[in-house]
């Protein structure tokens, strides 16, 4: 059982696999029809008030997942129930059942570090630990093993290059990552995930505090991810979503709670929805 | 409108800055009357000869030394486990849960308790349970003992404080605790590890009564921490209430005690900015 979430080790990236994509890799198909994550039921409780309520969807493998709502329909939380991080999190309570490759990620003999070790996370606020930047990138690395120093500094290089922050910052690496904008955080946050090589990223509203030119930057960076990372991305820019998706779920508030109203294709949800809430929403005419 | 929040605007920061002045004015006038009651007798052999004559004459040397040990041993003693204490606490009670809520309760009625009541329970326990007899290391504990409530407290809230960001970061980068803890909690809880350490450290300096029962009164040198020493405040106790003609050399003490406070107080922060904080980057 526990093979399935196995301890791999997420620095040895070189041999990561891509995944072949589809002929239609950009658009309505994508690369394989085999789920990664398979959510089933899922509800979560803040202090016995739901905020997600029976979502049901597929996350596939080597493909870009956009989820698009309104705000407070429970994009972070259906996140954060992913790699379990609503365990932290005080009074919320997760039913249904999350299978991760196949093996349900509640189960008692899932080892949650592995879990979340294979999945990375971007969080809607920045959140850079008040080291330098350097320091910022390189713990984790060392906390999964990397102790040569040559290693390390390809790492920082590579993953800051990736995000496009590398010219900004390279010649002020030791220098506080508090003290970078916004916008230059957040991709600080993400090159951290990246850093680490995980299977699948999270990301909640990446973009939302950049402006267009590092926007672009990252979402090429997530286009040239796709294939080789499954991503989920929470966002409320529809316009990027249709770019860089394959598949896309709709999420609204139906008393008080979040529900999953349409998941399917990024190019249905857009161009042929079949649900008149989700035509409203993404039509612009409502949200 | 604009000119009535101006002039309310003018008027708080005028009341701000009376109180901040008062505050500072009555400071003033205590170390002025001090440094000028004091300053006359404090030279070099002041601060390097034994007392003599009961304290009427001579000088400090011993005595600076007993209140160095008393805090050092004090010092040592309470910082790791008031560190570990405020660890524990927030790390792994739930906060607001029974456990905490105890304990926190529990530590600010300590934080409150007259320090007679550590002399005695001093006296009782590290001299005559565990045998120490009146000595440096007795006194020390006790002081430690005192000071432990403030320091858990402020390292607790310290660590408290730090946003669940930082908590949750970590777990999706699966950091483990420690490393959490190591090199980003507690660096960014420096501090308040600073200002409980040097609270900590200025109701020690400043205590009487738990060393009266506990480290003693003899002013000679001492030679072990098995000694018994006098610290700074025992000694200006004795000399304004037990020795006539002793007041001239209990300003200048006074005044050297107030020396040493600032200087303990900067040690505090250099300390703990140099083990923590130096490897946050704050903004
Ligand atoms: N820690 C929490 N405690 C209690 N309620 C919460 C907590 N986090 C979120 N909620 C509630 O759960 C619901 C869903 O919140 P969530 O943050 O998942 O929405 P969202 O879709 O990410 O919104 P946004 O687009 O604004 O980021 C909201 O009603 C919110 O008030
Ligand atoms: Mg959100």
């Amino acid at each position: 059982m526990i093979a399935y979430i196995a301890d791999t080790d997420a620095t040895a990236g070189s041999g990561r696999a891509a995944y072949t994509l589809g002929p239609l890799a950009a658009g309505p198909t994508c690369c394989e029809p085999r789920p990664q994550i398979s959510v089933e039921n899922l509800t979560l409780a803040y202090d016995g008030r739901a905020a997600l309520k029976e979502v049901s969807l597929d996350i596939f493998r080597g493909c870009v997942t956009a989820l698009i709502g309104p705000s407070g329909c429970g994009k972070t939380s259906f996140l954060s129930s992913l790699n379990r991080l609503s365990d932290l999190i005080p009074g919320c309570e997760v039913e249904g059942r999350i299978l991760f490759d196949g093996q349900n990620i509640h189960d008692q003999l899932t080892n949650v570090r592995a879990l979340r070790r294979r999945v990375g996370m971007i969080f809607q606020r920045p959140n850079p630990f008040p080291l330098s930047i350097r320091r910022n990138l390189e713990m984790p690395l060392k906390e999964h093993g990397v102790r040569r120093r040559a290693d390390l500094d390809a790492a920082v290089w590579r993953s800051l290059v990736d995000v496009g922050l590398w010219e900004e910052v390279r010649d002020r690496l030791d220098a506080p990552a508090l003290a970078l904008s916004g916008g230059q955080q957040q991709r600080l946050c993400i090159a951290r995930a990246i850093a680490l090589q995980p299977d699948v990223l999270l990301m909640d509203e990446p973009c939302s505090a950049l402006d267009p030119v590092s926007s672009t930057i990252v979402e090429d960076l997530i286009a040239s991810l796709r294939g080789s990372y499954t991503i989920v991305i929470a966002t409320h820019n529809l316009a990027q979503a249709r770019r860089i998706a394959n598949f896309a779920g709709f999420f609204w508030v139906k008393d008080r709670a979040g529900v999953l109203i349409e998941f399917d294709h990024c190019q249905r949800i857009f161009d042929s929805p079949r649900h008149e809430l989700t035509a409203a929403y993404v039509g612009g005419r409502s949200g | 409108m604009l000119p009535t929040s101006s002039l309310r605007d003018a008027l708080y920061r005028f009341g701000i800055c009376i109180a901040a002045l008062l505050v500072a004015a009555i400071f003033f006038w205590l170390l002025a009357d001090l440094a000028r009651q004091g300053v006359g007798r404090l030279d070099w052999t002041f601060l390097t000869t034994p007392p003599r004559n009961a304290g009427r004459d001579g000088g400090l040397a011993p005595i600076l030394v007993s209140t160095f040990l008393i805090v050092f041993v004090a010092m040592s003693v309470a910082a790791p486990l008031g560190v570990a204490t405020a660890i524990f606490l927030s790390e792994f009670t739930p906060a607001g849960g029974r456990l905490a809520r105890w304990m926190s309760l529990s530590l600010d009625v300590l934080a409150g308790t007259p320090s007679i009541v550590f002399g005695l329970f001093g006296g009782a326990f590290f001299c005559v349970f565990l045998g120490l007899g009146f000595s440096i290391l007795s006194g020390g504990m006790t002081l430690a003992c005192m000071a432990l409530p403030i320091l858990i407290r402020t390292i607790e809230s310290g660590l408290r404080s730090s946003p669940i960001e930082w908590r949750l970061g970590a777990a999706a980068l699966d950091l483990s605790r420690a490393t959490l803890l190591w090199h980003v909690l507690l660096p960014a809880a420096a501090p308040s590890l600073a200002t409980g350490l040097s609270l900590g450290i200025g109701r020690a300096v400043a205590e009487t009564a738990a060393l009266i029962f506990t480290s003693g009164y003899v002013d000679r040198m001492p030679s072990s921490l098995f000694d018994s020493g006098r610290a700074l405040s025992v000694h200006i106790y004795d000399l304004t209430m037990n020795v006539s003609g002793g007041d001239a050399n209990a300003y200048s003490s006074a005044l050297v005690l107030i020396a040493f406070l600032i200087a303990a107080n900067s040690l505090a922060f250099w300390f703990s900015n140099r083990i923590f904080g130096r490897r946050v980057a704050r903004a």
